[in-house]
């Protein structure tokens, strides 16, 4: 972690998953934000990271098969 | 009277169990689709991913009362799914904890980037196909594919993923680090092989 901050590239790297997880606090969002608007390389790298997730997340989306609807739908349990 | 009292109170009981009960499978139903598409990644296969939903709705439609209402009925519907994926025995194998991995999480980024020459992060991901994202998907070792497809896919928090999974949350977030990287190492792989 020390090491991380000496670089201030590394520790955005660091901080890169948890912001695009919207897990950090207010505190480290703010230093993660002030860092990204002065330096285009992380910028750069996290668009790229989103983006990434965002294709990843188009590209695997397969919708259910209509008849596992059914299926399921007639698994209920019937009313005495 | 108290005998008369006593049976209507028993049949409003019973009418407002069944309510219950069919306001929960309406709500489970309502949620097929989101649950069937992380499963899909979860399983192995199509086949596998279809048979675990079917066996999660028959658990959970014929367990409703552990439910507690007002808590999260797709996690809890995952957390039935991911425990009979477990059953299933696919989880015996244990993941390679060690595999080298790359030093930052960029590399993939430059790798496209360079082949490519285009620069633009929007368009740079083009560059990977459906079929290369969905293969590079199921080549990450199920510990770290786990918390992927919940967080990523199934828009899951930490904590829902913890519980999913019932493993701690600082685990969710290590996993989902390597993980990530790993799947970022399979695309990059299948970059390199559209190259070749």
């Amino acid at each position: 972690m020390t090491e991380a901050h000496d670089d201030p590239c590394a520790h955005c790297e660091e901080m890169m998953q948890p912001y695009l997880d919207h897990m950090l606090s207010d505190d480290e969002m703010q230093e993660a934000e002030m860092h990204l608007d002065e330096c285009a390389w992380c910028r750069k790298r996290y668009r790229f990271e989103e983006s990434l997730r965002r294709y990843v997340r188009q590209a695997v989306n397969e919708p259910m098969p209509a008849e596992l609807k059914l299926k399921l739908a007639a698994l209920r349990i019937p009313l005495e | 009277m108290a005998e008369m009292a006593e049976a209507s109170s028993d049949a409003t009981r019973i009418a407002a169990e069944a309510r219950g009960r069919v306001r929960f499978e309406e709500e489970a139903l309502a949620l097929a689709d989101q649950v069937y598409s992380v499963a899909r990644h979860l399983a192995g296969s199509r086949e596998e991913a279809e048979d675990l939903v079917q066996e999660t709705y028959a658990r959970a439609f014929r367990s409703w009362r552990s439910f507690q209402p007002g808590t999260n009925l797709r996690a809890w519907l995952l957390r039935i799914l991911t425990n009979l994926n477990i059953d299933r025995g696919r989880r015996q194998q244990r993941a390679p904890q060690m595999q080298a991995l790359e030093a930052n999480d960029y590399f993939l980024y430059d790798k496209l980037a360079q082949n490519d020459g285009a620069t633009d992060e929007e368009r740079v991901v083009e560059r990977l196909s459906q079929d290369d994202i969905v293969s590079a998907l199921s080549a990450v070792p199920h510990d770290f594919r786990d918390v992927i497809v919940l967080v990523d896919i199934g828009d899951f928090s930490y904590q829902d993923a913890a519980q999913i999974l019932d493993i701690p949350i600082g685990t969710v977030m290590s996993r989902l680090h390597r993980g990530r990287r790993i799947l970022k190492r399979e695309l990059a792989e299948s970059v390199a092989e559209d190259v070749r």
